[in-house]
């Protein structure tokens, strides 16, 4: 029988996936935009999970919303990834530095 | 005979570990193209898992409107850019142990927080969707089209907005090419295009008397 609490230990551990890869691919900005959509997978089959356990539907309009939002996210963040490259020739992250933040 | 629950959990166990190896392979593997390949596989078997909570119109958007569009946006823009893999790469050897430590505390903290052993009480009831009588479809768009109408509308400014941000941030401005501008084109007017001139007619000059017929005197 599948328990609710299969569904949360997936989701936490897709999630923690996804925070180590921020710590050991701080070098690539393409692979940092992957992990953020495994962050936000893993929240989503938390949402999917407290909806049909609580029998709740505003948990799964909520994943719909959260799936648009990315899918702009993505786009959005792509085309400055392509205009960053076509400027600095590069991805690294390191190097985008001329705002000196 | 095995049992349906059974049958269920050994699904949702075989689902969630293709998933999770997926998503190692994603953060790991040192070919870019391969971690968008390896995200693919992620999202499918989530949507998999999706359907065993039979969440069946999100699963369905989620292979549609990730694998489908996102992902292959993802491909596009890996194939494109010319990425040098050992530059990228330098960091991760270094970076791998604090990395490891922070994941796995922080599994152990949420973990602990959220009070797995209780949750292992909630067994799945009967569906929702089928308690009221209608699929998943239609529960989750009727809750769309009348309770979250309006954000529903905002979501799809939001994503036109998107579109409209790529497009404008890629667009590159060539000199010297000319183009065909139609708002130009609508605005003229036949008055801009004719000039009609007022003057009055030219008169032939009088004929000159022919040459050669001249009196020497």
């Amino acid at each position: 029988m599948i328990t609710l609490s299969h569904f949360i230990v997936l989701g936490a551990v897709l999630f923690c996936i996804a925070l180590a890869s921020l710590f050991i691919n701080r070098k690539n900005v393409i692979v940092l935009l992957m992990s953020i959509e495994l962050m936000l997978l893993a929240v989503n089959i938390n949402f999917v999970a407290f909806s049909r356990f609580l029998g709740d539907v505003a948990g799964q309009v909520f994943v719909f919303f959260i799936l648009t939002v990315a899918a702009a996210e993505t786009a959005i963040g792509l085309a400055i990834l392509v205009l960053l490259f076509r400027n600095r020739s590069t991805i690294n992250v390191a190097e985008i530095d001329s705002m000196k933040g | 005979m095995i049992d349906s629950n059974m049958f269920q959990l050994v699904c949702f166990y075989a689902f969630a570990a293709v998933t999770v190896v997926a998503a190692l392979g994603v953060i790991t593997l040192r070919n870019s193209v391969h971690a968008v390949l390896s995200l693919v596989l992620t999202f499918f078997s989530t949507a998999c898992i999706w359907l065993l909570a039979e969440a069946e119109f999100l699963a369905i958007a989620l292979i549609v409107v990730y694998v489908g569009a996102v992902m292959v946006l993802f491909l596009f823009v890996v194939m494109m850019l010319d990425i040098k893999q050992e530059q990228v790469r330098e960091g991760f050897i270094k970076y791998l142990p604090v990395g490891i430590v922070v994941a796995l505390v922080m599994l152990g903290e949420m973990l602990a927080l959220i009070g797995v052993r209780t949750m292992h009480e909630a067994t799945m009831g009967v569906n929702p969707a089928t308690a009221a009588g209608m699929s998943n479809t239609a529960w989750l768009g009727t809750a769309l089209y009348t309770q979250f109408l309006l954000p529903f509308e905002i979501a799809a400014l939001i994503l036109t907005v998107g579109v409209v941000a790529a497009v404008v941030l890629t667009l590159r401005h060539r000199g010297g090419v000319r183009h065909q501008q139609a708002s130009q084109q609508v605005r003229v007017n036949a008055r801009d295009r004719v000039r009609v001139v007022k003057m009055a007619a030219e008169v032939p000059a009088a004929p000159q008397p022919a040459p050669g017929k001249e009196t020497t005197p």
